[in-house]
Order: C-alpha cells, then structure tokens, then sequence
C-alpha cells in the first residue's frame, strides 16, 4: 500500500433476522424461492387502516446480537419513520430507529491472516424494515414486496479500519458472531448480510479524515476487500493529480471489479424523520436482557480459546470457525480427546475452504462428533491410511454415518495382520519383475524398496499399511 | 327520535327498511355517501333468524367513511381512495356487528377527516340537520347529522382534534371521544396516528355508553390500544368539577357561554361542586396540534401514492409524475395544505425548532391537565366558541376555521376522554357542553351526562 496516504474504513453491515415473520406483520419472512409477491400481508402492502405489529422475536434476536457485539442494550428504544417515495416502498417511509435504537455502543475483535488483531468499535445497531424489490423492463418496472418488512438490524461501525484486509477481517467476524449468535441464516447469495462500505484517503499521519465515498450493498467479504483496494487506488490518484474527492456513493460491479457513481451528496434526500406514533417503545429491563443472552452459546473468541490448547495454525482455526457446526463438532470432540481433535481440525480445514459460506446458507447440520472420534482412533491405530481417513471424513460429511462400515464398504481398512500381508510380501518378492529391485536393495540401494512396498499396495488394492509392508520386506530380505 | 331500546325486538328487517327509507329521503342533507343495502338487508334476515344476536341486534346504524368496511368503496371522501374496495372491516365495525348491529351505510366527512365542517369532502358538503344552510361541522358531519335527523339511532365517527365533538354540538346529539388508545385503530384511514380516537354520536349518553362498551377494549392489531379497562360505574360522592376560565372568554359566543353556565347551574342544584380552574398551556394548544397533527398527516398519506390501490393517473410516462398526479389529483386542497405544512416542520431544519417544541409544549399541557385532575373529577368548557355557521362562510379562512377546533384539540393533544352533551341552544341554534375527564376515567363521563339526561 502507498505509504504517502492512509485510508480509513467505516462499515455500515445490514444483517437480516432469522425471524418467522416479517418485522411489523405476520407473513412469512422467508422470501427464498417465492413467487413475486406471495409472501405480503396488509400490512406490508400499506393497505389503509393497517397498523405495525412489533415481532417480539426480532427484538429478541436484536438482544442477542448485543451480546455478539459486546454492546449495551437500551433500556428504552423507539421506532421512527424515514420518509421517500419509492415504488418499493408501500407506506412511504420505512420504519428504523433514528433516534433511540436498541443497541448502543460495542466493539468488534477479528483476527487479521499475520495472526493479529483489529480492533473496531460499533458506534449503535438499529433495527429497521427491509424495502421490497424492483426490476426494471424497457417500458415498465415490476414491484416485489417479497422483502418488504423483512426485518434488519444495521450495524454501524466506527471508522477503525485502515486496510481493505481489516476491512475484510472485520466482515468475516462480523458474519461469524451473527450466525454463532443465531441472530440471522447468513445465507450471504441471498443478501442475508449486505455491506456498506464507507473509504476515505488522507496523507499519512493525518489527523483530519478525507472526504468519503461509500460503497453500497455489497454483498461477500471478497468484495468488500476489492472494493476497498479499488477505492484506495482511484482516490489516490485524483488526490495525487491535485483533485478533490466527491462525497458520493457508488456502486460495485463485480465483474468489472470497480466502483461506479450512483450519487452525489447534492442528490441526498431529506428523510423528514418522525418518531412512529404508531409503535410504543420496546422496553427490556435488565432481567430480560440477561435472560435472553443466556440463550446465546459460544462465541467464536470463546472457541479460539478453546481450541488454542491444540496449537493449530490460525489459518486452520480461522477457516473452522466460517462455519459454526464445525467448530461446535471440533469444540465436541475436544471434550472427548485433544489429539483426535486436532486431526478432525485439520480434516476440516483442508476439506473446507474459509468463506465458504459466502455461496452456501446454514443448511450443514455437521458430523456426529462420536463418529469423529472414533475416525480419529482409526487413524491413530494405524486401522486406515491417512488418505483412507479423509476420504472417510469427506463421507460422514456428506451425510453418511460409522466410520466403520464406511471403511469396510469402501475397502479402506489396512492389512496390518502380519500372516495376511506377509502372504502378499511373499507374492511379490517371488514375481520375477521384482528381481531388479531386489537386487538393487541388496547392492544398498535402499530407495528401490519404494517399488516393492508399492506392488504391495497394488496387490492389496491400497489396504495394507504400508510401514508393516515394508518391514516384512525387509525382513525376507 | 327513537333511541336504541325502540329497535331492540323489533323485526330487524323492518329497522333496516325503515332507516335506508330515511337516508333515502334525506338525502338532499348528503349526509350518507352511499348505503350498503346489500349486506344489510342480508343481515336483517339473519338477525330475524336467530342466526345473530346480541346487545345491538337489529339495530341500524352508520360509519363515517374512513372506516373499512364491506359493501362498497371505503373513500375517506376522497378521489384517491373513491374506488378502494376495502378486504377487511375495522375491529369496532366487526365488535359492534358481532353485538348483532347492522351497518347501514357509509357517512360523508371531511377529505382523510382535515377539516370542521364537512366542506372539505370531495363528494359535496353535508348540511346542518338543524338549518340546511349551515355547515354539519366536521370532520364526522355525516355521521353527526344520520342520528339528528333519526336515520338511525348511533353512528361511527373519528375524533383527532374534535371531530367528534364539535358536529355533536352544532347538531344537538351526544358525541363521544374515548381516551386515546380504548378503541382499536385498526381498519381506519389514519389520520394522525397520537390522537386518532374511534368514538360514537347518539341521542341520549345512555345509549353511547352501551356503544362505546361495545367498541372499548385491547386489540391485538392496534399496540396502541390499552389493556381493557372501560366498565359503567357510577360515582357516588359529589363530584368535583372545573370550569376551564381560559374558554369562557369573549372570543367565545355569549350564547354559547350562557349555556355553559345553564349546565353548571345544573350541577350544583344536584349537589356537585363547582369552580372556576385555569388552563394556561390551553392557549398554546392550537399551535402544537397543527404542527403534530400535520407531521403525522403528512407521514400516513405518504401511502397513497396511485401505485398499489386507489385512483392513478393516466397517461403518466416517469415514476414521479405517476406520484404527482395521482396525489395532485387525488388530495383536495385542505390535504395538500396539511401535507405541506407538515413536510416543512418534519424537514432537516426545523424538526427541532417546531416537531419538538410542540411536543415538549404538548407534554406541558399534559402536565397541567394532570395537576386539575388531581383536584378535579370533570372539567367543562364549551365544544366550540359557536354555533355552527353557514356554509362557505369560513372557507375562504382556513385560520378561522382552525380556530373553531380551539377548544377540542388540547384534549386531544393529552389523550383525554370528553364527552359532547346537547346543552341547549344559542340564536335557534344546538351547541353542546364539553365533559372531560382524565384518561381512562371515561365511566364517569357517562355517569355525570346520565344523571343530567334524566334529570331533564
């Protein structure tokens, strides 16, 4: 990174609520797969004479994203309306916390890929009403409500971060608590965390921040990255020409990998905020906040510190923790045997890719972690290779059960009786297309031993264990 | 006029019959904008069936037309809303259905209710029941003038600054605005959201009580509504009660104030003590609800933008002219007006200087009414400073107009049940008494204006 300028990042991160229904009405709020407009109730369809219905769940799940955030909880909040006209947008103004939202100040720790840390602080989290959708044909434009009154809650950071990679860091955490705190599906291609990325540059050792651009509705980590890496490159070269930067916001495209304008400052609408005289306000007394953040399980810092007794690379920890069965089966199967967990870990990581869960929801129910252990005991007795091990792994995670009958069906389990693989050694050693080899060994060529062992494997169909192969060779020898 | 015990066991049709041959024949007072016939008489029969009963059974009755209810457009008297079919009834409609009532039609009222004389409606001014060439007031003029003239026995109105109040006074019935929250909102065109109240007119207090029971209670689609609380009691002690001093002023008719002081009179021959209290926050209370009311107005007709429901314009070729035109030609001139003003003190600027100082205003005035109803058991004032006056005379003057609304909307501000009570008449013409209770203490209302009914 140019070491003239330094850029400092602002995120704003809609994240959308696990609830059954919407956040004012009872439709469903599960939008995936519907035909347009199937899932709308009066109410999100601003028909007259309809009021707003707070969904208590959504205020629930509100509470539980506090504790995720490390942020302090209101002991009264209120809702407000942010008014424009919009197709999309059937009563004229969306319903959101302007003034008084639920969640106050918190701070987010996410681990950076040199195994350091940023730090960033949330300034508040409100909850607010998802709009509908529009597309757009060449003479008229459609209207989906589908979404409409979906509920959000949109967590606004404080501006801490100074490299895309923070950035990126700092999303992927942020994903992380969300969908351990059950606060949302985190069906990231179904827009379940959208983020707004706020860039701005100013010469090193500023004190004064630059003028920002903000990037819109940006939907996977990598792109949260990109976008920041483009915003830094585009502002330093006008700031470097001697221009100035215009506060706007724009778009990402992805596959151009840029940002676009979408609209200046001048064009900014005046929301004529209100507070909603039709919601009383949400009350939680202490008690309740406690009561329902006791529901939340283990964060991911709680898992890192569990699981650092293994000593596995961060990367490895790193990559458990983008999907929370995984790190819950490896926290399971650490109650049982650090050293089975440990090989479970490393199975997981290298079988699944970190952000993984960028393209795929939180349908993964994850493996029995007795299966796991006993999978782990296989390996460590030698019982199956470690190829056969995750081969078997990859099997129980997509969904087949004993470890076992998964070896035994697949053919995996080692010849480690000395009478049955001696038999095979005796075979080989006696076919004539081993005399070179042995020969070879003879004269103290040792390596040639590697041909042999391998006929053995051959011969058995890749289930002897192949150091006990080698040392019944070498005893014949 | 026949009260509700002249309808109860009778045959349901024949009230039926008789009530929609009534509105037919006053129809020149354009108090009803359309009749729903059809359902009525379907429903006539059941009653007569057996098949619904109830405290109301068969007996008619008619709702202001910004309530949603089955049998024809629900207009609000509006052109955006003149072909809006309604798909559900309002929770009070269906309360008092369930009680065996039968709606008759739909009463025509000020445009989405701005207004204090039904001038505003965009389907033609209703006339006084009284003197036909004076206003019915409003914004509930329709259904003020349906029991006067004795189409039916009790009516459905919506209350947000005396809407109410004010045509129960220039027409001579009882009308009542519960505490805010008692009657469910649900299923009527919002008006202002903080002070919109469902209430009722009828001939006698008797009969709204028995109304008001029917409508009152906690609704599970209305979160403003108020856990049930509203049960008749009757007050045995004497009762202390205040004169508001600040509306017994000159710019209140000598005629009206006369009345006013007839009705004391009253209350103390049956033994009730009488003073006189002061109000000063009441001088302010005009100014903070046309800054609130018009926000909330300005928010809740946000809605009708000519897309999903209502009337659209034609031939529009970009998004905003679509939402421009349909408004432009959906809104009458009083709407545009509150739409304005209430975009302008919710706009970056002046939110603070004039959102939120009529609400800190609006909390003193709260706090005074509290400290007179620590005190006092009933407060009185007149409903208006007049009689009602002639139509067109106050069109052209929308201050004037404002005006007549001076002595309900504080009430209204605070949340506070009242009651309009006929009181006699001042120049040949009704003006009404205004009872006002603190919040929630509405029986006793109803208490105080029956013993004065029967003492009459």
């Amino acid at each position: 990174m140019d070491s003239k300028w330094q850029m400092t990042i602002g995120i704003e991160c809609h994240v959308q609520l696990a609830t059954k229904s919407k956040l004012f009405s009872p439709a469903d709020n599960d939008a995936r797969n519907k035909e347009p407009n199937a899932v709308v109730h009066p109410i999100d369809y601003g028909l007259p004479g309809m009021l707003p219905l707070l969904n208590k769940q959504a205020v629930h799940l509100t509470v539980r994203a506090a504790k995720a955030l490390n942020a302090s909880v209101a002991e009264v909040s209120r809702f407000d309306r942010k008014h424009y006209f919009y197709p999309d947008l059937p009563m004229g103004y969306q319903i959101t916390q302007m003034y008084h939202p639920t969640i106050g100040a918190g701070s987010v720790t996410a681990p950076l890929p040199d195994g350091s840390n940023v730090t960033v602080g949330i300034h508040h989290a409100h909850i607010e009403s998802d709009a509908g959708k529009q597309t757009h044909y060449s003479d008229h434009t459609l209207v989906d409500l589908n979404r409409a009154g979906t509920p959000l809650i949109e967590i606004v950071s404080q501006p801490d971060m100074h490299s895309p990679a923070e950035a990126r860091a700092f999303c992927t955490e942020l994903y992380r608590l969300m969908t351990y705190a059950g606060v949302t599906h985190g069906d990231l291609y179904h827009g379940n965390m959208r983020f707004d990325v706020n860039i701005s540059v100013a010469p090193a050792g500023s004190d004064e921040l630059g003028k920002r651009a903000e990037v819109k509705n940006l939907n996977s980590f990598r792109s949260v990255e990109k976008a920041a890496e483009y915003e830094f490159k585009r502002q330093v070269a006008l700031l470097e020409k001697g221009e100035t930067i215009v506060q706007e916001t724009r778009g990402w495209n992805d596959a151009t990998q840029k940002t676009t304008s979408q609209r200046s400052k001048e064009d900014a609408q005046d929301y004529r905020y209100m507070p909603d005289p039709d919601i009383p306000p949400i009350i939680l007394t202490i008690d309740e906040v406690q009561s329902i953040q006791s529901e939340v399980g283990m964060l991911p810092g709680e898992y890192r510190e569990a699981f650092s007794a293994l000593r596995l690379d961060s990367s490895v920890v790193n990559t458990l923790l983008s999907n929370k069965a995984h790190a819950e089966t490896v926290h399971a199967v650490l109650g049982q045997s650090p050293k089975a967990a440990m090989r479970v870990a490393n199975w997981y990581a290298s079988v699944f890719k970190e952000d993984e869960s960028e393209t795929d929801s939180d349908v993964e129910t994850g493996i029995d972690p007795t299966d796991l252990l006993e999978l782990a005991n296989m390996a460590e007795q030698q019982e199956v290779s470690s190829t056969a091990a995750k081969e078997i792994f990859m099997a129980l995670a997509s969904g087949q059960t004993g470890p076992r009958e998964i070896a035994r069906a697949k053919n995996l389990v080692q010849v480690s009786d000395e009478n049955a693989l001696g038999a095979i050694v005796d075979d080989v050693l006696a076919d004539e297309a081993s005399a070179k080899s042995v020969a070879d060994i003879k004269a103290g060529n040792d390596k040639a031993i590697g041909y042999l062992v391998g006929q053995v494997m051959k011969k058995s169909k890749g289930t002897a264990n192949p150091s006990l192969a080698q040392k019944l060779i070498r005893e014949r020898l | 006029m026949p009260t509700i015990s002249y309808y109860l066991g009778r045959s349901a049709q024949s009230n039926v019959e008789e009530a929609l041959q009534a509105a037919k024949n006053a129809s020149d007072y354009n108090a009803l904008l359309h009749l729903t016939e059809e359902r009525a008489v379907k429903r006539a029969a059941m009653v007569d069936a057996g098949e619904i009963s109830g405290r109301l059974a068969g007996v008619p009755f008619v709702v202001k037309d910004n309530f949603l209810a089955f049998d024809g457009p629900t207009t609000a008297a509006s052109r955006i809303l003149q072909n809006f079919n309604a798909p559900v009834q309002a929770t009070v409609v269906e309360k008092l259905e369930a009680e065996g009532a039968i709606c008759i039609g739909k009463a025509n009222l000020d445009s989405f209710a701005h207004g204090s004389s039904t001038e505003n409606s965009a389907f033609g001014v209703t006339k006084n029941a009284v003197d036909p060439t004076r206003v019915a007031g409003g914004s509930s003029g329709g259904s003020a003038v349906a029991v006067k003239l004795g189409i039916v026995p009790f009516s459905l109105g919506t209350d947000t600054g005396g809407s109410i109040r004010q045509p129960a006074s220039f027409n001579g019935v009882v009308g009542v605005k519960p505490t805010y929250g008692m009657t469910s909102r649900y299923g009527v065109v919002s008006m202002a959201s903080s002070t919109d109240v469902m209430g009722c007119f009828a001939l006698t207090a008797e009969d709204a009580e028995l109304v008001i029971e029917i409508m009152a209670g906690q609704d599970s689609r209305d979160m403003t509504t108020l856990p049930d609380y509203f049960a008749p009691e009757a007050a045995n002690a004497p009762m202390k009660i205040g004169v508001i001093r600040d509306f017994m002023t000159e710019g209140t008719d000598e005629g009206v104030r006369a009345r006013v002081v007839d009705y004391t009179k009253q209350l103390e021959a049956k033994g009730h003590i009488v003073e006189e209290v002061s109000l000063p926050m009441a001088k302010y209370s005009l100014a903070m609800y046309y800054i609130v009311v018009p926000a909330e107005i300005a928010s809740n007709l946000a809605r009708y933008d000519g897309v999903r429901y209502g009337v659209r314009a034609e031939s529009t070729t970009t998004i905003e002219e679509l939402y421009g035109k349909s408004r432009e030609q959906g809104f009458g001139a009083e709407s545009k007006r509150r739409i304005l003003i209430g975009n302008y003190v919710l706009s970056s600027g002046f939110f603070d200087a004039y959102y939120q100082k009529a609400q800190k205003a609006r909390q003193l005035l709260i706090n005074e009414f509290n400290e007179l109803f620590s005190s006092y058991d009933i407060l009185i004032s007149p409903v208006v400073p007049t009689a009602a006056f002639g139509i067109g005379e106050n069109t052209d003057d929308p201050m004037k107009m404002y005006l007549s609304d001076a002595m309900t909307v504080g009430v209204s501000m605070a949340g506070l049940p009242a009651l309009s009570v006929p009181a006699g008449e001042s120049n040949g013409m009704p003006v009404g008494v205004q009872l006002i209770a603190n919040a929630q203490k509405d029986a006793l209302l109803f208490d105080l204006a029956k013993s004065m009914e029967t003492k009459q």
